[in-house]
């Protein structure tokens, strides 16, 4: 049995950050890199559902990047994951989450999982789309924003809650196997051991091109996308009005604020 | 081909409200001649051509489902033969639950142009230009899709005003082709979590997020919140964590502070999803320590300093 967990490596932005010189952008420099939060919980999942699984089951993490993205995949093997594929070259410079999809779901034929999982979006361009563009390109059933989830590797159907909005759920029953996006929330990510991170340095991660996973150069990078960023910039955005002083100041000024609002509502 | 196909949103029998906001969005990407198409899927789809009879609707497309409610390979095969038979330009759908569920694998399967938490879009020199946020919304990205002859937007949630105005679109019935569905949809469950609390009804909101660190401090806000009068709430990771129900949670996955008119946020850095709860709330005060955090972008009032300290401060005054 086998689960694949797609991961993605996400960047911050550092204080005053820069464009970069095409202004398509930002500076890779004021990349603050981690791996995806969304991540985390999906790749959590996995591990339990190994953990508590009577037959073997092989957690397989895998990420589209530079051989920066090792040390989310690092990150990924500390936390349980078996082992990891990362697929890169230059050709995939560009790509947006369509092409990303494409890739992963070369992989994914490759690697012929059980089930896989993705995070519902990434904390930086919070596309909320690539795992159920994976799932097009498989063939496969599909659901997003899980919540809640009741699976057992090996079987054929699965139980979930899709998380809606307003504090609303829908259970659902899906067939396997099946791509489902997880959602924050759905369990509580564990910290790697210091144990466990010795551990993961020894624990392989293949790297693979597109080639290898049978793709053409033109199905991924901008070629292979369905959109092409034309430029990135600094939005004027409304500024709070800041208030000044120090805290007792500042307090008392919110405490006016306050007294305000409640004479005007009395 | 050309006209704007819009896909509305349905869920137990009411039209979700971004449905008519698709509306107002498809008028910016009208072309001499073009039509506005809504679409609407359920297994009743007549009963909502009522409300959809609304200025800027050219016609109402009704598709009978199998099934009352939202099942991605329903959708995916319905609004697909929808745009092999209409071959519209862009194809409007909300940046939603339900839309990532089937929006995304329509996109890829059909080879469509495709955008996400779309905020604006319109033409420039006639290229469709799309706008959306990147890196945590600190930046605007604008996107185009070169050699696409359909697009499929999907538009962020509380941009654009719905229409008013009532107009009376043709109506037509689109025959969909029999789908065959891989899930099936069982109840649904509304979370109450043992806390009688309608944050929709409070007027007078303070809202803890992240920024408290540790569930040991949840207490000293609670009884804040109580001495200012106000109604104890918080974001995703407080409630992710525990700390407080599910019921407090404001945000789009949580409840909508409908009725607050005073929103304090302490130690809540502003994600897209929590400002979609409370940003049209008219006074916003962001309590944060990172000057950079998005909650100053919506809130009128900003103080840059300590939650603790200003919390602190601020008690000595009721």
């Amino acid at each position: 049995m086998k689960i694949l967990v797609a991961v993605k490596q996400v960047a911050a932005l550092d204080e005053d950050f820069e464009m970069r010189d095409d202004g398509r952008d930002i500076d890779p420099d004021f990349f603050i890199r981690d791996l995806n939060e969304w991540d985390d919980f999906s790749l959590e999942e996995a591990v339990k559902i190994k953990e508590s699984s009577a037959e073997p089951v092989e957690v397989v993490a895998v990420s589209v990047g530079t051989d920066e993205v090792d040390e989310s995949l690092r990150k990924c093997l500390a936390k349980g994951a078996d082992r990891a594929v990362r697929v890169w070259d230059a050709a995939v410079e560009g790509s947006d989450s369509i092409a990303i999809a494409r890739i992963l779901a070369a992989v994914a034929k490759r690697e012929a999982p059980d089930m896989l999982f993705a995070g519902v979006q990434s904390s930086d361009q919070s596309f909320a789309s690539t795992g159920i563009a994976t799932a097009a390109f498989l063939g496969w059933p599909h659901a997003a924003v899980v919540s809640n989830l009741n699976y057992s590797p090996g079987t054929k159907s699965a139980v979930f809650r899709r998380e809606l909005e307003g504090g609303m759920l829908h259970e659902v029953e899906i067939q396997c196997p099946a791509v489902l996006t997880i959602q924050l929330g759905i369990n509580t990510p564990r910290y790697a051991s210091l144990r466990s991170i010795k551990q993961a340095a020894a624990k392989p991660i293949e790297v693979l091109s597109p080639a290898d996973v049978g793709l053409a150069a033109a199905h991924v990078g901008e070629t292979g996308s369905s959109s092409r960023v034309r430029r990135m910039f600094v939005p004027d955005k409304g500024r709070a009005q800041l208030i000044a002083g120090d805290a007792a100041q500042q307090a008392a000024r919110l405490a006016e604020i306050i007294k305000e609002f409640k004479g005007a509502s009395a | 081909m050309s006209g704007i196909l819009v896909i509305a949103e349905q869920r137990r029998g009411e039209l979700r409200p971004i449905s008519l906001e698709l509306i107002t969005a498809a008028q910016g990407l009208r072309r001499a001649g073009d039509e506005v198409a809504i679409a609407v899927l359920s297994d009743s789809p007549e009963s909502f051509s009522g409300s959809l009879s609304l200025a800027g609707v050219d016609e109402i497309v009704t598709v009978k489902t199998a099934a009352p409610e939202f099942d991605p390979d329903t959708f995916e095969s319905a609004v697909g033969a929808l745009i092999a038979k209409r071959a519209p330009d862009v194809v409007l759908v909300a940046h939603s639950v339900d839309s990532f569920g089937y929006a995304a694998a329509l996109a890829a399967r059909l080879g469509l142009g495709f955008a996400t938490d779309v905020f604006d879009a319109r033409r420039i020199d006639g290229e469709l230009v799309a706008t959306r946020g990147g890196y945590g919304q600190k930046v605007h990205v604008e996107v185009d899709f070169p050699g696409r002859s359909t697009v499929l937007l999907a538009i962020r949630g509380n941009v654009f005003k719905p229409p008013e105005s009532p107009a009376t679109p043709k109506v037509s019935a689109f025959d969909a082709p029999p789908a065959q569905s891989r899930s099936t949809g069982r109840e649904f469950i509304e979370l109450s979590a043992g806390d009688d609390v309608d944050m929709t009804a409070a007027e007078f909101i303070l809202t803890i997020g992240r920024g408290i660190g540790e569930e040991a401090k949840v207490p000293q806000f609670r009884e804040l919140a109580e001495a200012i009068g106000a109604t104890l709430g918080c974001s995703r990771p407080i409630a992710d964590a525990g700390w407080l129900p599910k019921s407090r949670q404001v945000g789009q996955s949580g409840k909508t502070a409908s009725a607050c008119k005073l929103y304090i946020a302490m130690g809540v850095s502003g994600a897209i999803q929590h400002l979609a709860g409370m940003k049209h709330v008219s006074t916003i005060v962001a309590v944060n320590t990172d000057a950079e955090a998005s909650i100053f972008g919506v809130a009128k009032y900003g103080i840059v300093g300590d939650i603790f300290e200003i919390a602190d401060e601020l008690r000595k005054h009721f």
